[in-house]
């Protein structure tokens, strides 16, 4: 799967985007973020706070127990501030 | 209709593209969002947008659809841009035309309020030394709270 992350979670995680073949057991956004996290401190310290985490999967807002699958581009972003 | 892109706009060359040759047209709301040059009390020398190519556009056609289908829209347009943007540029359009005001300018806040929310915008604020994201604002979340009851 493709992982796009933006604005400081990109600064943090140190790219913009990366394919991932993550293991079988995560099969939702969920435990994508908590396989993220043991992938090194960047990602720990980049999704340490829950709250100020986006997921879209497929461009659509989706909630933690979204399923990801193979295929999908999943993005993970702060709270927007345009307009 | 909706535009993400670089460069600049003319507000009236797109309230007269918008409103050309509609006249049951009788009102027209407009909005604008420039950059301002202060933040928290710091100068601001510019800001940079970034956005998600792709879901941008698809979020804000949702939020259009949206306001298209709550309110007698004539004509409807969204502009926003991206990149690097100076003091007093224009970020934002909104622009809402129905047959009688209530309906535009209603219509042009729900776009707004929605926008600031939902389309994958950030701001990277530069104050000459070091550069920060704006943090999302709580009232831009309560502001959707006047939405959640139907418009009519």
């Amino acid at each position: 799967m493709k992982l796009l992350y933006f604005a400081w979670l990109r600064q943090k995680i140190g790219t913009a985007e990366e394919d991932v073949t993550p293991p079988a057991e995560v099969t939702d956004v969920a435990g994508l973020i908590d396989w993220l996290r043991g992938r090194g401190p960047a990602y720990a310290e980049a999704l340490r706070d829950e709250r100020v985490v986006k997921v879209a999967v497929n461009q659509e807002y989706v909630r933690r127990d979204h399923p990801v699958r193979p295929g999908d581009e999943i993005a993970l972003f702060p709270p927007v501030t345009g307009g | 209709m909706i535009r993400v892109q670089r460069e600049d706009f003319d507000i009236g060359a797109e309230i007269s593209a918008l409103t050309a040759g509609n006249h049951a047209i009788g009102g027209v709301a407009c909005f604008a969002g420039l950059v301002r040059d202060m933040a928290g009390g710091d100068d601001i020398s510019a800001m940079t947008l970034e956005h998600y190519p792709g879901m941008t556009e698809k979020e804000l056609a949702r939020i259009e659809a949206e306001a298209q289908a709550r309110w007698p829209l004539e004509a409807s347009l969204i502009v926003h841009r991206y990149g690097r943007l100076g003091p007093g540029e224009r970020i934002v359009l909104v622009v809402t035309a129905s047959a009688h005001r209530q309906a535009a300018f209603d219509a042009a806040m729900f776009l707004m309020d929605f926008l600031k929310t939902k389309a994958p915008f950030w701001k990277l604020e530069d104050t000459g030394g070091d550069a920060r994201w704006v943090d999302a604002r709580e009232s831009d979340e309560s502001a959707l709270e006047r939405w959640r009851k139907p418009a009519r």
